[in-house]
């Protein structure tokens, strides 16, 4: 029996405002508990929420990024249940009008398509210690978008291909940090499978606690195999949802999604329509410039580089007008590519600095993967020499001409020692001129060996042909 | 007169001339409030700090002459009304260790006033009778067997002893307007939006209003201009241009065209009512307002309506309270049997009947038949009255159906009372009580409801039906 794998993703991505959604305390990650707190997002008595006007401007931004509709009026709801983390017991979110409708993001060969993107508040964070329930309110109310994805994902490897591709756009349009690991974007996933003659269909399984985009696609492929086996046998899977259970590489039942809870939706009384006019969308459409899947296709069709190398490089704005910059000058895009990915971020990261640290500007940096290109500096001496070039203090074109220089031996030098081991093996003149070019193969290696890496290996064979033909 | 029935103007003077400090009044009202509350239980916290306000406060007096009018003046508020550092109950054993660390917005405006006390109401503001508070039951000052009516009982029996020259409520369903009629005091209900609800401890969210219940309508006036202000913090609050209260007060009512709702005079009404109303409206077309008899169709939809959005919206706003941060804790061994067994214990009966219906109107397969339906017929209230004050200025109707209740009477079945007061607050128009006389020696009040922030129409005629009535002589052998 033939089954064609049904997912869909419900992703949360934290909004990097400096405040929380409904009142004005920061969202600075901070180890220390309890303190981003104020009685609104307390959910103290006689409060109530105010809704922070840059949380919407950055929704819309995702909106505008992921090919969505804005809504020009939305409303708010509230989602009510108990749980310790959750101060009102109820959550403000958006059910009936979301403030976005559809949208997609683009893979290799097909278009995801989104159902929706709306903004919400996220509850307290719950750890646990021994048998303590530790509860850290600094996550109450900071703001979310929630995107939902059509279940039209057919693999495991397209939802990871998908949320690589999600986490580029996001963190291209600067709204988002995107660290699963660290809990600014989460992930879960809705799954089952059907037969080819959609006789025989698996029940809906939710995968919750997903750490990793790892994860996400090994659960997948748990699941997958779980509903078939179960459906091989006549049995099938309860409607319910499941915990990824990391350290085993299974899903665990977790609670009956049958039984569902009743959320008890209704409008939010204390929050009026957000209202957003056409202007304000065109603003920040504007602000937004070149949309991050337009880039990415523009990277492909002029640069010709690799999807997964494009998502790194467009995740920010100043990577990715700086590989352009190189790209003027130097065509080896892949190389200029790998350089920045491999190189340069990690480099900047590991220093705390940022592409305005760098003394070098692209001509440098392109002249610098020149040398490297031709063996004349290594990777080791190329990231010491980037390094050198990230403090405002050290020339760049000092460096360059030393690498240049202590590599480059005279055209002269050359010339010397091609002649002299031409002299020593005469034989070999006869060979070439005999017609077997391979020689030139055996005199690069002495000449090599000779110079080591002091020589330019271009050069090297240009004059050993050179001379060949001379003789 | 005795000091403690003065009216803010007149206070105000002695204050200012000096005849009395602001820690002297305080002083000896607290020493009247230690006397009657015993009695009439208004007060479910009196304000230790008011002697030392009062002392601040008389600096302030006399440094500088052009201070705010209400500076110095003692004034109480229903304990649902958060006030920093001072406990507040909602008249819930929930919130029995309840003490603030932020404030309301309308406390924080009133901060050179003389908070004297909290007072008592039905528990979080649901009930129409003060008896439903964990702090006991609230007397009637005019007879100490009968209710003040609710839920600003506290509120309304303390204005009308003399306990504070004015006091600030709260009005979902009438709970400021029914107590002031039944307590013969002036009760207003603002438009919905124009006083901040920051601070307010929600019961019906869409519905709940902050307003002024005081003795007389130029004090009603006075505090109005003081509390009304736009507030950042409370998105439903409005932005219109502040105006004066006191200005047009006592331009009178001629030419007002004055709507009398046929559906407000039901066959049930209490003739002595009727009869009251009627001849104050004969009094008012005597002195040139014109009288017309309207109709608000859906008028009877407001039970359904209120009932389902109310009790909804409570449900979720009471869900914060889980007995665990909030009441008496008791351990149990899971977290469904914590929230279910403390928040059992800590809330009245009212309360989690309240509860309950919200909660049964909210389920998914009920939510279109009766949390849904509600808000379109809310919607049909609202253009009832859209469309009569296309003609009229102002209506006028009863605010009680009947007399006030004894405390020890069943309580009553049919909704007469209520439809009284409900739709106003659906629709989210101002409305009044004013005192119109007396039967068998009790109050009377009588309603004039007005369009969306058209307080000033509303005063300028309770003023005139209150020199219609004439004097008050407050009960003052209590």
């Amino acid at each position: 029996m033939e089954y064609r794998l049904i997912v869909g993703l419900e992703i949360h991505a934290e909004l990097k405002t400096n405040t929380k959604i409904f009142c004005s305390c920061s969202t600075e990650f901070t180890r220390n508990e309890n303190i981003n707190c104020c009685p609104i997002c307390l959910g103290m008595p006689g409060t109530l929420p105010t809704l922070n006007k840059k949380v919407v401007e950055y929704a819309i931004k995702a909106g505008i990024g992921l090919n969505s509709k804005i809504q020009e009026n939305s409303t708010m709801d509230r989602k009510n249940y108990f749980y310790p983390d959750l101060t009102k017991a109820y959550q403000i979110t958006q059910l009936y009008k979301p403030l976005c409708i559809g949208g997609y993001i683009e893979l290799e060969n097909k278009k995801i398509n989104l159902k929706r993107i709306h903004i919400e508040e996220d509850a307290g964070k719950t750890t646990y210690v021994k048998d303590v329930r530790k509860l850290n309110y600094n996550r109450s109310g900071i703001p979310l978008i929630e995107i939902v994805t059509e279940p039209e994902i057919t693999n495991a490897q397209e939802a990871v291909l998908f949320l690589e591709k999600l986490k580029a756009i996001l963190k291209s349009l600067d709204i988002c940090d995107c660290k699963m690991e660290e809990g600014s974007i989460r992930c879960d996933v809705n799954i089952n499978i059907e037969s080819r003659n959609k006789k025989s269909v698996s029940n809906i399984v939710e995968i919750k606690n997903l750490n990793s985009f790892k994860a996400v696609q090994r659960s997948i492929l748990y699941e997958e195999k779980r509903h078939k086996e179960l459906l091989a046998k006549n049995h099938n899977t309860l409607k319910e949802t499941r915990q990824w259970d990391e350290s085993n590489n299974v899903t665990r039942s977790m609670r009956k999604k049958e039984d569902s809870q009743d959320y008890r939706y209704f409008p939010e009384p204390d929050i009026l329509n957000i209202e957003v006019k056409k202007e304000l969308i065109e603003e920040i459409r504007k602000s937004i410039g070149e949309l991050p899947t337009d880039k990415i296709r523009r990277f492909k069709k002029d640069y010709g580089l690799s999807d997964d190398k494009i998502d790194k490089l467009i995740k920010d704005r100043e990577y990715s007008s700086f590989f352009e910059r190189i790209g003027a000058v130097n065509n080896n895009y892949n190389k200029i590519a790998n350089f920045i990915i491999e190189i340069m971020i990690p480099v900047l990261k590991e220093n705390k600095k940022g592409i305005e640290d760098i003394s070098a500007n692209e001509k440098h940096i392109s002249t610098l993967l020149e040398l490297n290109y031709n063996n004349i500096i290594n990777s080791n001496e190329l990231k010491n020499a980037f390094i050198y070039m990230c403090s405002s203090e050290n020339n760049p074109d000092e460096i360059i001409k030393k690498l240049s220089k202590s590599k480059f031996i005279d055209e002269e030098e050359l010339l010397k020692e091609v002649k002299r081991i031409l002299e020593e093996n005469k034989k070999i003149v006869e060979d070439y001129k005999a017609g077997k070019e391979k020689v030139v193969g055996y005199l690069m290696g002495c000449v090599m060996k000779e110079f080591k890496s002091k020589v330019n290996p271009k050069s090297a064979k240009n004059t050993i042909i050179n001379e060949l033909r001379k003789n | 007169m005795e000091v403690y029935y003065k009216s803010i103007k007149d206070i105000k003077k002695l204050l200012y001339n000096k005849e009395i400090s602001s820690k002297e009044l305080t002083i000896n009202l607290l020493k009247k409030i230690n006397e009657r509350n015993e009695k009439l239980n208004a007060f479910i916290t009196i304000n230790e700090r008011a002697i030392i306000e009062a002392e601040r406060v008389n600096e302030k007096i006399k440094k500088d002459k052009e201070v705010h009018i209400l500076t110095g003046i003692p004034y109480s508020l229903k304990d649902n009304i958060i006030t920093k550092g001072i406990l507040t109950t909602c008249g819930s054993a929930m919130l029995k260790d309840f003490i603030p660390t932020y404030d309301s917005t309308v406390n924080m405006i009133l901060k050179d006033g003389i908070l004297i006390g909290k007072t008592n109401l039905d528990e979080f503001g649901m009930g129409d009778s003060t008896k439903t508070s964990f702090y006991g039951v609230t007397k009637n000052p005019w007879n100490l067997k009968k209710v003040p009516g609710g839920s600003s009982g506290g509120s309304a029996t303390a204005v009308a002893a003399g306990l504070s020259f004015y006091s600030l409520g709260s009005d979902t369903g009438g709970s400021i307007r029914q107590p002031a009629a039944f307590c013969g005091v002036v009760g207003l209900k603002p438009t919905y939006g124009l006083i901040s609800r920051n601070g307010l401890i929600s019961y019906g969210s869409s519905l709940d209003t902050i307003g002024p219940i005081t003795r007389y309508v130029e004090d009603c006036a006075i505090v109005l201009n003081s509390i009304v202000d736009h507030d950042k913090l409370d998105s439903t609050s409005h932005k219109k241009n502040k105006i004066d209260y006191l200005k047009n007060l006592n331009k009178g009512i001629k030419n007002f065209t004055i709507g009398i709702p046929k559906e407000y005079f039901k066959d049930t009404l209490n003739p002595s009512i009727r009869n009251k109303i009627m001849d104050i409206i004969k009094q008012l077309e005597k002195r040139g307002a014109i009288i017309k008899e309207v109709s608000l169709p859906h008028t009877s939809y407001g039970i359904f309506s209120y009932y389902n959005i109310a009790k909804a919206e409570a449900s979720l706003n009471l869900a914060r309270f889980d007995g665990i941060r909030y009441g008496t804790f008791k351990n149990y061994d899971s977290i469904d049997e914590m929230y279910i067994k403390n928040r059992s214990d800590n809330f009245g009966t009212q309360v989690k009947k309240s509860i309950s219906m919200g909660t049964y109107f909210l389920l998914k397969e009920n939510y279109k038949d009766y949390y849904k339906k509600a808000t379109l017929m809310r919607t049909l209230i609202k253009s009832d009255f859209e469309k009569v004050f296309k003609d009229v200025d102002i209506l006028i109707t009863p605010v009680t159906s009947s007399e006030a209740p004894y405390i020890d009477e069943k309580p009553d079945v049919n909704y007469d009372n209520d439809l009284l007061t409900i739709n106003i607050n659906l629709a989210g128009v101002p409305a009044i009580s004013v005192p119109c006389g007396k039967i068998n020696n009790m109050p009377v009040g009588l309603q004039i409801i007005g369009d969306y922030f058209k307080e000033e129409k509303i005063l300028r005629c309770a003023k005139i039906v209150e020199s219609i009535r004439g004097k008050y002589e407050w009960n003052t052998d209590l």
